[in-house]
């Protein structure tokens, strides 16, 4: 009977989760978000993603909705869990569309579950404007899905920006040309790590060391070692999250300490600077912003309000500058209808006004202003190089862990 | 062939005809969920087919299934497509060989933990190559549809039953079940165990292999990350037992729940799936013991209708 009774419960619980799931009002735009909550991904999201999504959402109904041609409308946002797995990706895609008849969808979290993301989007007729999505596949993808959109940049010019750094660095006479260049063994790592070494070796720098490891290396101690023998001026390395922390750590237990030190993913979080405090002075990572633009600073301040965390350097503002996109586009053309927003996006003529500045896409739906390399100076993960963006810092030369 | 057999093909083939039909008149998001069910149908009745009858638990499913996409990833440009599953197939089937020649001489738990660390092993090497060779990212952009992927996988499931129906009437299938019930009488009654779980391992490692071949163009881009996950491993063997191995249509009876209740825990409690779906496993455990395929058995006993 006991055993019953849990059953019925739990029955009556779920049936009370749908009816409540249900609801809906005349005045409402609703918004669907489906990205990790759970899996490898979570820790990202839960820095980058889910916190801009739902400030966006909140500071719109603070300022009385979104104002449509009869009136204005209220965002009402849908969250899903996609277990960073790209088959519920796909799903709950599908089950926003068809199942709660969202007007619009955030755009998912990362690369790789954008891109699975695509086609359904595609199908479905919602436009997808991607802020946590780096590739270099632009022209193949914007004309197989002509409703996908690039905030965030490509691969290929942020490896390059990143050796343009070092060519620059040298030029001025401040390092040498040796350089250790590692890469975590994926799809992202090879292919930064082969763009920059092409830029590094054009300009005459000599690659010292150069080695990768797998994914979800545990031990990156020998990778430190190989490079601190090897004596290098400056030290890349393309990383993911948990590496790019791995590999700072060891680099300050070696006290291996080049000029330049580089790391790709995640140096932008504050829990980077949090975990090394003073010294991340001088370290280089992917991506930036320009902390001394008032819009910047009136978004991490309404970030910290509202989530009690600082934004991240790099995809929290595209993140939430895709939002204030698409907002733009609705009011602008008073409706709701996914065609005409979507005509609307696809117009290249249009600019928005977002938290990273003036934002226009060109005819392969890509933005071409974004920040490519930044630094951590005095606490702060300033931008020192930019595609056609103002305010980039000078780059300072690491001066030892200590 | 009997009268019975006849008039289960029948069924079975009127029964594939009718989901062949579906997503002509059924929405977007419920032929999302019928290719999730032919996926994990395919793939956990190939599972059953080798772990069924001889009781080794593989947890290589990623493995495989990671090869396959991996075949459609780097062939799909220069190859035909409909050669890409057959070449899938193959390579599952070789990799199937070398990895059941190395350890299904062992017994039990070995045999498992050796297949959990298959599909780690595997995706290192796939990352070992793609570094060596400066392999850029795989975008699998197809203009294969949703559509054409739950055709193509209600197909491979045809055939997989198709397969696993003639096993069971073979004399490998024969040798199988006493295997899996002692290997040693087996073994002194002259069955060659090693060669007869070898040959089916096969089997099951290359339908895996082509659903993932399969699949690919769905997840557009292919990383080994998410390829080789190994939750894919676990999600097959709970289906498959949840709905009992002792019989063909076993796995799909756990199958088509499953995923229905992952769907509808993902829909209403989207923070807390992982929580609710071992609470929802902890139940099926205590009170499906022999899964559906057991509980259907116990019923038919207790009402007399035949049974074993």
């Amino acid at each position: 009977m006991k055993r019953r009774n849990l059953m019925m419960s739990v029955a009556a619980g779920a049936m009370l989760a749908i009816s409540t799931g249900a609801a809906s009002a005349q005045d409402v735009i609703r918004m669907g978000a489906a990205a990790p909550k759970t899996g490898p991904l979570a820790g990202g999201a839960d820095v980058t993603h889910w916190p801009a999504v739902r400030l966006w959402v909140h500071q719109v109904n603070e300022a009385g909705g979104l104002q449509l041609a009869d009136g204005p409308a209220m965002i009402e946002l849908i969250e899903y869990d996609d277990q960073t797995n790209p088959q519920q990706t796909i799903q709950a895609a599908q089950r926003m569309a068809t199942q709660d008849q969202v007007d619009f969808m955030v755009a998912p979290y990362s690369t790789g579950l954008n891109l699975a993301a695509a086609p359904i989007f595609s199908q479905l007729g919602y436009p997808q404007i991607t802020g946590s999505n780096v590739t270099n596949q632009q022209p193949e993808l914007s004309a197989q899905f002509p409703g996908m959109f690039f905030v965030l940049g490509r691969t290929g010019v942020m490896a390059e920006d990143t050796a343009q750094v070092l060519v620059d660095l040298r030029d001025a006479g401040e390092i040498g040309n040796r350089v250790a260049l590692v890469n975590v063994a994926d799809a992202f790592g090879i292919e930064m790590a082969e763009i920059s070494r092409d830029v590094l070796e054009e300009n005459g720098f000599e690659i010292v060391y150069q080695t990768s490891y797998p994914l979800g290396t545990q031990d990156i101690a020998p990778i430190i070692d190989g490079a601190r023998a090897a004596e290098p001026d400056a030290f890349i390395a393309w990383s993911y999250p948990a590496d790019t922390f791995a590999l700072t750590d060891q680099a300050i237990v070696q006290n291996f300490s080049p000029s330049v030190f580089f790391t790709a993913v995640a140096t932008a979080f504050p829990s980077f600077e949090a975990r090394f405090g003073e010294q991340a002075e001088g370290v280089m990572g992917m991506g930036g912003v320009n902390p001394d633009d008032p819009a910047f600073q009136e978004f991490a301040e309404a970030h910290m309000e509202l989530t009690g965390q600082l934004p991240d350097y790099w995809a929290s503002a595209s993140t939430y500058a895709t939002l204030e996109i698409l907002g733009q586009a609705i009011e602008a053309t008073g409706s709701r209808d996914r065609a005409v927003v979507m005509e609307y996006l696809q117009d290249s003529s249009h600019e928005y006004d977002t938290v990273l500045g003036p934002v226009q896409f060109n005819d392969m739906n890509d933005n071409e202003r974004y920040w490519t390399v930044g630094q951590w100076q005095d606490g702060v993960f300033r931008g020192v190089a930019a595609r056609g963006r103002d305010g980039a810092a000078d780059v300072i030369l690491k001066d030892g862990w200590d | 062939m009997s009268m019975r057999d006849l008039r289960n093909l029948a069924l079975s083939a009127l029964a594939f005809g009718v989901l062949a039909l579906l997503p002509l008149y059924v929405s977007g998001y419920i032929l999302s969920i019928a290719t999730t069910m032919a996926m994990f149908t395919v793939l956990a009745t190939s599972w059953a087919l080798f772990s069924g009858p001889t009781h080794y638990i593989s947890l290589a499913t990623a493995a495989f299934f990671g090869l396959g996409t991996f075949v459609t990833g780097l062939g799909f440009q220069t190859l035909p497509m409909w050669l890409l599953p057959i070449i899938a197939a193959g390579l599952g089937a070789v990799l199937a060989a070398l990895v059941g020649l190395v350890t299904l001489r062992l017994s039990g738990v070995y045999f498992v933990i050796f297949t959990l660390g298959l599909a780690e092993l595997v995706r290192q090497v796939v990352t070992w190559v793609q570094n060596r060779t400066g392999q850029r990212g795989m975008y699998v952009l197809t203009s294969i549809t949703e559509r054409d992927i739950y055709w193509q996988l209600l197909g491979m499931a045809a055939l997989v039953f198709l397969v696993g129906w003639l096993i069971a009437r073979s004399r490998l299938g024969f040798a199988l079940r006493i295997i899996g019930n002692d290997e040693t009488v087996a073994k002194h009654s002259g069955i060659d165990t090693a060669a007869a779980k070898i040959l089916l391992f096969m089997v099951s490692g290359a339908a895996a292999a082509v659903v993932g071949a399969m699949m690919a163009p769905r997840y557009i881009y292919i990383e080994p990350s998410t390829a080789f996950a190994s939750i894919l491993s676990f999600q097959v063997v709970i289906m498959a037992l949840l709905g009992g191995t002792g019989r063909l249509w076993g796995p799909l009876a756990g199958v088509v729940p499953f995923t229905l209740l992952w769907e509808f825990i993902s829909r209403n409690a989207p923070n807390q799936t992982l929580l609710l779906l071992g609470i929802a496993f902890l139940l099926i455990v205590y009170v499906l013991p022999g899964g559906f395929v057991g509980l259907y058995d116990r019923l038919r006993h207790r009402y007399g209708q035949g049974g074993q």
